[in-house]
C-alpha cells in the first residue's frame, strides 16, 4: 500500500557554472531541463570556480578549459582534490581527442564540445548525474 | 604555410556554428588571399595561435548580424559587452574545433576583442592570410585565418 512516506524525494542537484564567456553561462543556466537542478554559482575563470566551489558545494560542475587566469584543466585537477565525489562535464570547443583524456585523467566524468545543442548538453548532463 | 585543402577545417567549422548555435546554416563563400589591410567591420574577435603552427584566426562581423545571432540564441543583452563576448566565442569555437585536425598542438590564446579600433595582428611573416566570407540571413562576415 502506498503511502506519503514511500514517496522518495528527489535531491537537489546544485550546479556550478564555469566559462569565461556570460554568453554561454547564460546558454547553459537556460538550457538545463531538470527540476532537481539549482545553479548555485557561475563562475568566469577557474579561480573564481574555486573560490566559489568552496562557498557553494557543488555536485556537478560544468568547466570550460581555455579561461584566463586558471584553466580548466588545473581547475578541474584541484577540485577533484578538494571534494573528490564531485562531477565535472567539460564543455569546451577544443575538439581533440588528447584534450578530452587530459581532462578525464585529471577527474572530469564527462566531456561535450561547443557548439552544443539543448538536447546534447541535457543528454550529458544526465549521463553523469541519473 | 596553410594549405589551401587545410582551409577545410575552417570552413566546416564555421559551418558547424552557425547550424548548431545560430540553428540556421550560413553560406560560405569562396576563400581568398588576403591582399592589403584587412576589412574589418564592427566586432572582431581574434585568437593567437603557437605551438606546432603559429599565426591568428580571426572572425568579424557587423553589429546588426551579431544582434540577430544573439537573438536566435535566445539572449536578450544586446549590450556592447555581449557583442565583445559573442565575437570572442565564435573565433574561441571554431579555432578550438580545428584541433580535431590539427591535433593537439594547435594551441589557442583566449580570445582579444577589438570593436572599433584597429586591432593589432601579430601575422607571422611568410604566411599567407585567407579570408573566408559568411553569408547568414541578410549580412555577411569574415574569418581570416593566417596561419604557417
Amino acid at each position: 500500500m502506498g503511502t506519503a512516506q514511500e514517496t522518495v524525494a528527489r535531491r537537489t542537484i546544485r550546479l556550478l557554472i564555469v566559462d569565461d564567456s556570460n554568453i554561454v553561462r547564460r546558454r547553459i543556466e537556460r538550457s538545463q531541463q531538470f527540476d532537481e537542478l539549482e545553479v548555485v554559482g557561475t563562475a568566469a575563470n577557474g579561480l573564481e570556480a574555486l573560490e566559489l566551489a568552496r562557498r557553494t558545494d557543488p555536485d556537478l560542475v560544468t568547466m570550460d578549459l581555455t579561461m584566463p587566469q586558471m584553466d580548466g584543466i588545473e581547475c578541474i585537477t584541484q577540485l577533484v582534490r578538494f571534494k573528490p565525489e564531485i562531477r565535472i562535464l567539460v564543455i569546451s570547443a577544443l575538439a581533440d581527442k588528447a584534450t578530452a583524456v587530459e581532462a578525464m585523467e585529471r577527474g572530469a566524468n564527462g566531456f561535450l564540445n561547443k557548439p552544443f545543442t539543448d538536447r546534447q548538453l541535457n543528454d550529458a548532463i544526465a549521463e553523469l548525474m541519473y | 604555410m596553410l594549405r589551401e585543402e587545410e582551409l577545410k577545417t575552417f570552413v566546416d567549422g564555421t559551418t558547424r556554428y552557425f547550424e548548431v548555435a545560430a540553428q540556421q546554416p550560413a553560406t560560405i563563400g569562396s576563400p581568398y588571399l588576403l591582399e592589403g589591410e584587412p576589412a574589418m567591420q564592427d566586432y572582431t574577435g581574434m585568437i593567437n595561435i603557437s605551438g606546432k603552427r603559429e599565426g591568428v584566426v580571426y572572425f568579424t562581423a557587423p553589429r546588426a548580424m551579431l544582434t540577430v545571432l544573439l537573438m536566435k540564441m535566445q539572449e536578450s543583452d544586446f549590450s556592447h559587452e555581449s557583442m565583445r563576448d559573442l565575437v570572442g566565442e565564435v573565433a574561441n569555437t571554431i579555432s578550438g574545433n580545428a584541433r580535431r585536425d590539427f591535433g593537439h598542438d594547435f594551441v589557442i590564446s583566449v580570445p582579444s576583442v577589438f570593436a572599433g579600433e584597429k586591432p593589432q595582428i601579430a601575422q607571422p611573416s611568410g604566411a599567407r592570410a585567407f579570408v573566408i566570407p559568411i553569408h547568414w540571413r541578410s549580412h555577411s562576415a569574415k574569418l581570416v585565418v593566417s596561419l604557417t
